[in-house]
């Protein structure tokens, strides 16, 4: 490539590069500074070393929310993959218009803000009047209190994120129908089962496609904020009884950043996310190598 | 990935260029035409749009410019530290002893001598709320009161008797408490008593003789053993109605401010509350059954804990002076008594009763309940006004507290883990002891 040419792509990529600096890069770089720093924005700032990051080793809360932030992740992220896959599936078999028409249900509730989300799960897993225990009762199901037991808050609010897997059936539909239509003839032709073409088919043939919601799942749970900061921790009344279930590491850092002003031990807060969401995502990816597959290998 | 993590710790910078609170368009001349910034009230009812009216005509030709939305810490900070403070901040009266401890709010002293403020108008409570130190850091407004309030038909279910109704007696609490809860399989059909924790904790703690931190706002006593008592006999009255879990259920699906709450529902028999409450009953349900009695302790006498709100301005305010003049004029008696005229003129036009407005200016609580206030015809609601002037005579306050918002997490942590069933009561408070004492002496550092 010509320097000029060199110039002119440097020149296009200008306007993100500029707004990567100034809005990511350089926040990240001042919270490193002050994960350092004794600093709650009022008053002056002082340098205290490492001792935030020793704080926060011996913080219980650090442990609960690390702990209940984890066992989210295990939960959600399987279940939407496995959802998403068999309703990406479903499409597949659909008529294109009635495809369409699912598509479009699947996709509706991604759009919804996750505030009017976090209210509609108080409202639906509500233990003694919720619409959820209703209709387990029908069956004979006696609900537990979802809301407002501890033991059942994290599986609620997995029960919950269903609510909102439309992106990633959308990438499974576009991923199964890219699949060749031969290899699954050709593997028919060879007598095999539609389990076995699920496995050798279309398992590989989408691994890719598998593997990038993965991690980007992944990622997107270890932050989860929005709804469960509405439903547990958003006004004054639900902050006088959050309940530790619901205190995910997010949710922590916030409150010590800006209900009690530490804004330095937020900083190392977030950069121990940081660094665990970086060991996972490289093990993810470790792991990838040798169950991924890309058609250009 | 770091996109949130970052745009949440440094949105104090970054907020900096955008969610400032606009700038001043003159100098700080007393006498300038200006444009006062503020943050945390809203003119969303008769009562804070006559008051907000009647103050900017004491400005005039400058006003205010009303915010909306209540107090937002994030957006505060964001402010002060992008050195574009409002000019008046309104939030909770028990958030004043953070931000005054770390110098964000300027004492009221000078806007006092200046304004010639007459300090004794309003009830001492209220003022030792918004002192920190010897110093006063913002004008009060509002005096919640807590009170009993008594579905009359639910007592009348479980064959009790209202007016003998009394938190005074433990035991006796409870056994009433068990003959007005009712519940069916695994479903709660009605709270007998709810005793309102964690958040009213230090009321019962008031009423056992105990408090949860000294006078002077610095050291920690959760671990009283007359808390302990008190936080063991709440969560026990918990416990007797189904369990924290379904306790909470329950009251989480509660009409709260709608037609259908839970008195004319008859799913409670009785809890403590903050008075405005009977303002919501009356226009939600003026046919409500209702009894309104002092909260008391265990020697019989009334316990009232106050809370309310507060107008201060915060260091870098670019016109204090206009600032001082205006909250002046907000939490005077004439302002309010023109407030609850309005308020009255309404509640009339749409036929429903005005229970009034307790204010925390002694001035303004006379006339307005002297004058303004008729009876409704509704006898719950009548002598229920009665008896929360009555006891607000008797009203005291949390001290001001130099980490209250930290504070008071730390105590309601310890409660939430003893009703959720994680610890006893005297094992989470003397975790909490620790961690409170170990919160108030860094707040406290070099104050």
């Amino acid at each position: 490539m010509s320097s000029r040419e060199t110039r002119a792509a440097y020149g296009f990529l200008s306007p993100w590069i500029i707004g990567f600096l100034i809005f990511m890069a350089g926040p990240m770089v001042a919270s490193l500074v002050l994960s350092l720093t004794d600093y709650d924005v009022l008053t002056s700032t002082d340098f205290v070393g490492a001792a935030n990051y020793q704080q926060l080793l011996a913080d219980p809360k650090v442990r609960t929310s690390l702990a209940n932030t984890l066992i989210y992740t295990v939960l959600h992220v399987p279940l939407t993959m496995a959802v998403s896959l068999g309703l990406a599936m479903l499409l597949v078999r659909a008529g294109r218009r009635s495809a369409g028409f699912f598509r479009t249900v699947f996709y509706l509730p991604t759009i919804t803000p996750k505030v009017a989300v976090g209210v509609l799960f108080l409202l639906l897993f509500n233990g003694q009047v919720g619409l959820i225990n209703e209709v387990l009762g029908w069956v004979g199901i006696n609900g537990p209190d979802w809301t407002s037991d501890g033991q059942w808050i994290k599986p609620g609010l997995v029960v919950m994120s269903a609510w909102s897997l439309g992106s990633t059936v959308i990438i499974y539909l576009a991923a199964l129908q890219d699949v060749p239509r031969d290899l699954y003839e050709a593997a028919e032709m060879d007598g095999a089962s539609p389990w076995a073409r699920f496995r050798a088919v279309t398992v590989p043939m989408i691994s890719g496609a598998l593997f990038f919601t993965l991690i980007i799942n992944t990622i997107s749970s270890l932050q989860t904020f929005d709804e469960v900061y509405t439903a547990f921790f958003g006004s004054s009344n639900q902050q006088t009884y959050g309940n530790d279930a619901a205190l995910f590491y997010v949710i922590y850092l916030f409150q010590q950043a800006f209900q009690f002003l530490h804004m330095g031990y937020a900083s190392a807060l977030a950069w121990l996310l940081f660094l665990i969401i970086v060991i996972i995502t490289l093990l993810q990816v470790r792991l990838s190598r040798r169950f991924v597959y890309y058609e250009s290998e | 990935m770091f996109i949130r993590t970052s745009r949440i710790l440094v949105a104090a910078l970054l907020l900096a260029g955008c969610g400032g609170v606009g700038g001043s368009d003159s100098d700080s001349d007393e006498n300038a035409t200006v444009t006062l910034t503020m943050m945390g009230f809203g003119t969303g009812d008769d009562i804070a749009k006559t008051r907000f009216d009647a103050a900017n005509a004491a400005i005039a030709p400058s006003a205010a410019k009303a915010s909306e939305g209540s107090f937002n810490a994030q957006q505060f900070l964001s402010a002060v530290a992008s050195k574009t403070p409002p000019d008046l901040v309104y939030m909770e009266r028990r958030l004043l002893g953070t931000y005054a401890a770390k110098k964000a709010l300027v004492p009221m002293k000078d806007c006092v001598d200046q304004e010639k403020i007459d300090l004794s108008q309003f009830r001492p409570a209220a003022v030792a709320e918004a002192t920190l130190n010897g110093q006063l850091y913002g004008l009060p407004e509002f005096y919640n009161n807590r009170v009993l309030m008594i579905n009359n038909t639910a007592f009348a279910d479980a064959g009790l008797d209202p007016a003998s109704f009394s938190t005074a007696d433990w035991p006796t609490l409870k056994a009433n408490t068990a003959k007005l809860f009712k519940s069916k399989g695994n479903k709660l059909q009605r709270i007998g008593f709810d005793p309102k924790i964690p958040e009213f904790l230090p009321l019962w703690a008031r009423a056992n003789g105990a408090a949860l931190v000294s006078d002077d706002g610095k050291t920690a006593k959760l671990t009283d053993p007359k808390v302990v008592e008190a936080l063991t006999f709440t969560v026990g009255l918990v416990n007797a109605q189904g369990g924290w879990a379904k306790f909470k259920s329950f009251r989480d699906s509660f009409d709260f401010f709608g037609a259908k709450n839970q008195f004319a529902s008859n799913q409670l028999g009785a809890f403590p509350m903050e008075d405005f409450y009977l303002n919501v009953l009356a226009g939600n349900s003026p046919d409500v059954k209702l009894t309104v009695a002092p909260f008391q302790g265990r020697d019989g006498q009334p316990v009232d804990w106050i809370t309310g709100n507060a107008w201060a301005i915060p260091a870098g305010s670019q016109h204090p002076k206009q600032a001082c003049k205006w909250i002046k004029t907000m939490t005077d008696s004439p302002t309010w008594i023109a407030a609850a005229k309005a308020r009255a003129a309404t509640r009339q036009k749409e036929g429903k009763p005005f229970s009034g407005v307790f204010t925390g200016n002694t001035k303004a609580d006379e006339v307005i309940f002297r004058d303004v206030v008729k009876p409704s015809g509704n006898a719950g609601f009548d002598t229920g006004v009665k008896t929360i002037l009555t006891t607000q005579e008797a009203g005291v306050a949390e001290p001001a507290i130099a980490a209250g918002e930290e504070f008071k997490a730390v105590w309601q942590d310890a409660v939430n883990r003893v009703l959720e069933g994680k610890q006893q009561p005297a094992q989470a408070l003397a975790q909490a002891q620790q961690q409170a004492q170990t919160v108030l002496d860094q707040a406290n550092r070099g104050s």
